[in-house]
C-alpha cells in the first residue's frame, strides 16, 4: 500500500483514516488515497475490540485460577473433567477456525461454492462443539456439580460458560454473514464484516486454547 | 488498492487483500497453522495423562505448549505480523498481554499471600469461644 503523494496532489490529512466525504455509496468500494486500505483499518479496529474481550476472560480466568482449590469439600476438576470429549471439542473448533479461514479466502476470490461450503463447515463444527459443552454442563449440573456448589464450580462455569456464549453468538453472526452474501453478494463491506466475523471467530480459539490446557488438562494431571 | 500480496508469509497483516494467483499460498498457510496447532495440542493432551515429564512441573509445560500455539494461532489464522501494516496491531496485542498478565500474575500473587498470611477460619472459630 505505497500510494505516492504526488499522485493525490489534495490527499486526506489525518493519519490515514478513510475519508468521510463523497457519500456513502461511494466509499463503501473506494480506498483512501494515503495510508493503509479501508480493510486495514476496520481490522485495527476491530483487532482493538477483540483484545479487550481477551482481557475480560482473563478477569475470569484469574478468578478460576484463585478458586481453583476452593472446592467445598465438593468434586474436584479431576472428578469431573472428561478429556476426551475436550478433545473433541478442541479438534472442532480447530477444524472450525480452519474452515473459517478458508470461507475468507474465498470471499475474497468470489468463489460462491467455496465461501458456502467452507462456511456451512464452520458452523456444523461450533454448532458440535456448544452441543458438546451443553452436555457436559447438563451432566455435571445432574450429579450435583453444578455452578452453586463450590466457589472453585462457580468460576468454572463463568469462564467456561463465557466462552461457550462466545461462540453461540459467533454462531447467530455466521449465518447473517452467509445470508448477507447471499442477497447482498461479496461488496467490499461485506467482505469487511466478514473479516471481523474471522476473527473473532479465530480469538476464540485462542482463547480455547488457553481453557483446555490451563482449566481442563492441568486441572487432570497429576499432582 | 494493490491486489499484489508481499511473497513472505510475514509481511501480512490482517484485512490484507488477495489476488486469485495466491489462493493455494493462502490456504497452504492455514495448513502449516492446522499442522503446526495439532501437533501443539497433542502433546499437551500426552503429557498431561503420561509420566513422561516430571509431574511438578507438567502445569509449566503446558502453560508453554499453550503459549506456543497462542502464538501459532496468532501467525497463521489472524496473520498478526512483522508486516508494515501490522505495527499497530502487534503494538496493541503487546499493551493487552501486559493487562492480562497483570491480572493473572497479580491476583495469583496477591491471593496466594492471603491464603498464607490469614489464620484458618477453624482456628477463628476455635479462638472465639
Amino acid at each position: 500500500m505505497s500510494t505516492g503523494a504526488e499522485v493525490y496532489p489534495g490527499g486526506v490529512a489525518g493519519g490515514g483514516l478513510a475519508p468521510v466525504g463523497g457519500g456513502h455509496a461511494q466509499s463503501l468500494t473506494e480506498e483512501p488515497a494515503h495510508g493503509p486500505s479501508k480493510r486495514i483499518v476496520v481490522a485495527y479496529g476491530f483487532w482493538i475490540f477483540l483484545i479487550s474481550d481477551i482481557i475480560l476472560f482473563s478477569a475470569l480466568f484469574a478468578s478460576y485460577a484463585v478458586l481453583t482449590d476452593a472446592t467445598a469439600d465438593g468434586p474436584t476438576g479431576r472428578d469431573l473433567f472428561e478429556l476426551h470429549t475436550v478433545a473433541i471439542e478442541t479438534a472442532c473448533l480447530l477444524l472450525s477456525t480452519v474452515f473459517c479461514g478458508l470461507a475468507g479466502i474465498a470471499a475474497q476470490v468470489r468463489r460462491h461454492a467455496m465461501y458456502y461450503g467452507s462456511m456451512a463447515a464452520t458452523f456444523v463444527l461450533g454448532a458440535i462443539f456448544v452441543a458438546i459443552e451443553l452436555h457436559e454442563f447438563a451432566t455435571m449440573i445432574n450429579v450435583g456439580a453444578g455452578p452453586g456448589r463450590s466457589a472453585f464450580l462457580s468460576a468454572f462455569f463463568a469462564l467456561i460458560g463465557c466462552h461457550g456464549l462466545h461462540v453461540s453468538a459467533g454462531l447467530l453472526w455466521l449465518l447473517t454473514m452467509m445470508a448477507q452474501v447471499y442477497a447482498k453478494g461479496f461488496r467490499a463491506d461485506i467482505r469487511r464484516r466478514l473479516l471481523c466475523f474471522a476473527l473473532f471467530w479465530h480469538t476464540l480459539d485462542i482463547i480455547w486454547v488457553a481453557l483446555f490446557s490451563l482449566v481442563y488438562l492441568v486441572g487432570v494431571a497429576p499432582r | 488498492m494493490s491486489t499484489s500480496i508481499p511473497e513472505a508469509h510475514g509481511d501480512v497483516a490482517p484485512g490484507d487483500e488477495l489476488g486469485p494467483a495466491d489462493v493455494s499460498h493462502a490456504i497452504g498457510g492455514y495448513l502449516v497453522g492446522l499442522v503446526l496447532a495439532t501437533l501443539l495440542t497433542g502433546v499437551s493432551f500426552y503429557i498431561a495423562q503420561s509420566t513422561l515429564v516430571w509431574q511438578p512441573s507438567i502445569p509449566i509445560a503446558l502453560s508453554v505448549l499453550a503459549l506456543a500455539q497462542m502464538g501459532v494461532h496468532l501467525v497463521f489464522f489472524l496473520h498478526i505480523t512483522s508486516g508494515p501494516d501490522s505495527v499497530n496491531n502487534v503494538m496493541a496485542l503487546a499493551f493487552g498481554l501486559l493487562i492480562v498478565a497483570l491480572l493473572v500474575f497479580g491476583s495469583l500473587w496477591i491471593m496466594t499471600h492471603l491464603d498464607h498470611n490469614v489464620m484458618p477460619m477453624e482456628r477463628v472459630m476455635k479462638m472465639q469461644r
